[in-house]
């Protein structure tokens, strides 16, 4: 038998017709929509007199634009008739909605695994580019626009080409104090922004082994941001421990006749892939950005790199923009960069076990009195079980403000945005231009980095911290 | 969308490479639920500062490239965010090609499905065209039946692109009435997986 690899497998699995001269037409098992990239795919299902096909794999929620502090007082008028649009859309074709005041509301790549809907084994899209988050469970799970968006919910189809695949192996153990954010950060630097276009990733080796669901979905979250539009962790006993007992996950016998299905889905030993990459986990330290893409980053001992040291025109040309906008100067340390603002919390880094690791740093200092710190829980549950164990008493007393779910400061789409010339230490994914607020300055970097980060005022190796794990 | 075939148009020169879908089109201008009316707000950060007064000294608002059609960029342009209202900006704004090395995917997808013609040509002819678009006036046409660009002077390459997608471009084809065709195709995999029907 050929040996094939998870992503292989999966796909094989979801070929509805394959036909020469087209790309495959791909069965889609889990369709998420949230009030962003949805409205005009359900306007155009109207048009056309189209109906939602699958409802029962369609469920929905509201994250983006929606207040983290007072949650029912959405003073833009636009994003109060986006949020509608959902609830009415979602009334209208007979879509699970978690809305504004359900208690599963959240960050869609948060409560999708949170709920057990998110399956090894499952074709899983969202009008969302980090829906890659879903791959840590070893599901093919892929952000798309909104013409598919409403492509999948006429057809629960997508046409799509067979992609390459791409073996990112993180070989050894991490070091003490290193979060799986670093791997992703240090993967992201070392091999570019562009590195996985047109491959799907699967990421292996010891270091992703060892890790928990919780860490393997901050590195596949930010495989877009390496240009993979999905990247996977094969299933194993750590995904199904996950998911037992689960409310969407398969219960009793079915689970374990479920869970025999998952484990097989892993990549056949000796599977071949198209391409591999590999990077030792071991001499990964602390990452932070200093530029404006996820890939101008490096390790905290470092320093703000010159234009002159990139080789091509290109690259320094986008080196010296981006210094231009972050307002640094080659050669600064980065321990020397001060902070405004510091964001944790995002698709990437905003579920339990990151909020506990950043509350560890922060238990018993405080925020420095000219930073302004938020903790933005991924979900209502995330948020209820924080609460349940102190963390939020943990973050108050440290002078860090305690908010409800959402996408928040990551995007600035709702009330959460830093203010022009700030500089934000964030756990999110992106670093772009303007992204949390027009002329803002984001540093990617882990939760206990930005915990580090408040409580020095400026960026830290968190590890020179004392009771840090 | 509308079909395209031969196009003729002014060449704007945006040389940057990872021009994300943030710069293409800020956050702010996402809270629309249609689909028209965004190519007002298109690269806003860069053609308007904090007042909302254009920045002259950025290359999409100086005079020459006004009612420019062809956009060439560096490599990797349309990465980060998934957000359709990216392709949707270029083509109100009055894009109906884009010049590139590289795409990102998602981008790219969403382009092809609006009618935009996002082609592939190698560093080297980017960079010609690059360096000829300073000139005002300057044109490219575009063919895409037999898959080339040319100028007015002797430029000429051509580009790959999916039989599908040419195919989709070509005859201006609605995706989702193409994927019906395939319903016996859907039902019969309905019934194997889930042992229903679904239509």
């Amino acid at each position: 038998m050929t040996k094939k690899t998870v992503i292989e497998k999966i796909w094989e699995n979801h070929v509805v017709n394959r036909a020469e001269g087209k790309p495959d037409l791909l069965y889609i098992d889990l369709h998420l929509v949230h009030e962003v990239t949805s409205p005009q795919a359900f306007e155009g299902l109207r048009i056309s007199e189209r109906r939602v096909r699958r409802p029962d794999l369609t469920y929905a929620t509201m994250d983006h634009n929606v207040p983290t502090i007072d949650r029912h007082i959405i003073n833009d008028q636009v994003s109060k008739k986006q949020i509608e649009t959902l609830e009415q859309n979602c009334r209208e074709f007979g879509i699970e909605l978690a809305d504004i005041d359900h208690p599963d509301q959240g960050i869609v790549h948060v409560i999708g695994p949170q709920l057990g809907l998110t399956q090894p084994g499952k074709t899983i899209v969202c009008g969302d580019s980090h829906t890659s988050t879903h791959g840590a469970f070893g599901a093919l799970a892929f952000g798309i626009g909104t013409s598919e968006v409403e492509h999948v919910l006429a057809t629960q189809t997508i046409w799509q080409q067979r992609p390459k695949t791409l073996q990112i192996k993180v070989n050894g153990k991490l070091g003490f104090g290193v979060q799986s954010k670093d791997i992703i950060l240090a993967i992201i630097a070392k091999f570019g922004v562009n590195a996985g276009s047109g491959y799907v990733m699967e990421y292996t080796g010891e270091a992703i082994r060892s890790l928990t669901m919780e860490q393997r979905m901050t590195i596949c979250n930010m495989s877009i941001e390496a240009g993979a539009r999905a990247g996977l962790v094969s299933p194993d006993e750590t995904t199904v421990e996950y998911l037992r007992g689960r409310r969407y996950a398969p219960q009793g016998e079915e689970f374990e006749a479920a869970a025999a299905k998952w484990l097989a889905l892993a990549t056949d030993e000796g599977a071949e892939y198209d391409k591999t990459l590999e990077i030792d986990a071991t001499e990964i330290e602390p990452q932070m950005t200093w530029g404006t893409n996820p890939s101008m980053g490096s390790g905290i001992s470092g320093t703000v790199p010159s234009p002159d040291q990139f080789e091509r025109e290109a690259d320094k040309e986008s080196v010296r923009l981006a210094l231009d906008y972050m307002g640094l100067e080659a050669g600064t340390k980065l321990t020397d960069i001060p902070v405004d603002f510091v964001f944790i919390g995002s698709c990437t880094n905003s579920r339990l076990s990151d909020l506990r690791a950043a509350a560890e740093v922060a238990k018993g200092r405080k925020v420095k009195d000219n930073v302004t710190a938020i903790v933005v829980p991924g979900s209502q549950t995330v948020k209820q079980q924080a609460e349940a164990e102190g963390i939020d008493k943990v973050f108050m007393e440290a002078g860090f403000e305690w908010r409800d779910s959402g996408c928040s400061m990551c995007l600035a789409m709702n009330d959460d945005i830093v203010p022009a010339g700030k500089r934000c230490a964030s756990t999110s994914n992106r670093n772009f231009e303007g992204r949390q607020g027009n002329g803002a300055r984001t540093h990617l970097v882990s939760p206990t980095m930005a915990a580090a980060a408040a409580v020095t005022g400026h960026f830290t190796d968190v590890r020179q911290l004392s009771s840090v794990n | 969308m509308q079909p395209i075939n031969q196009f003729t148009g002014v060449v704007c020169p945006l040389n940057r490479t990872n021009i994300d879908t943030d710069q293409i089109i800020p956050k702010q201008f996402l809270k629309r639920i249609e689909r028209q009316g965004f190519g007002q707000f298109v690269f806003y950060n860069w053609r308007f500062d904090d007042d909302g007064n254009k920045r002259e000294d950025f290359i999409m608002n100086q005079p020459q490239y006004e009612g420019a059609e062809i956009l060439v960029a560096g490599e990797n342009f349309g990465c980060g965010s998934s957000r359709e209202h990216a392709p949707w900006a270029l083509l109100d704004y009055g894009f109906r090609i884009i010049i590139a090395p590289s795409y990102a995917d998602i981008f790219y997808n969403n382009s092809v499905k609006n009618g935009i013609l996002a082609l592939k040509l190698t560093e080297e002819e980017v960079a010609v065209i690059m360096e000829r678009s300073k000139e005002e006036g300057y044109r490219l046409h575009v063919d895409l039946e037999e898959q080339s660009v040319k100028d007015e002077n002797g430029f000429v390459a051509h580009f790959d692109i999916d039989p599908y997608w040419k195919k989709m471009l070509l005859n201006g084809w609605d995706e989702i009435s193409v994927t019906l065709t395939e319903e016996d195709y859907i039902r019969q995999y309905e019934e194997k997986v889930y042992g229903q029907q679904y239509s």
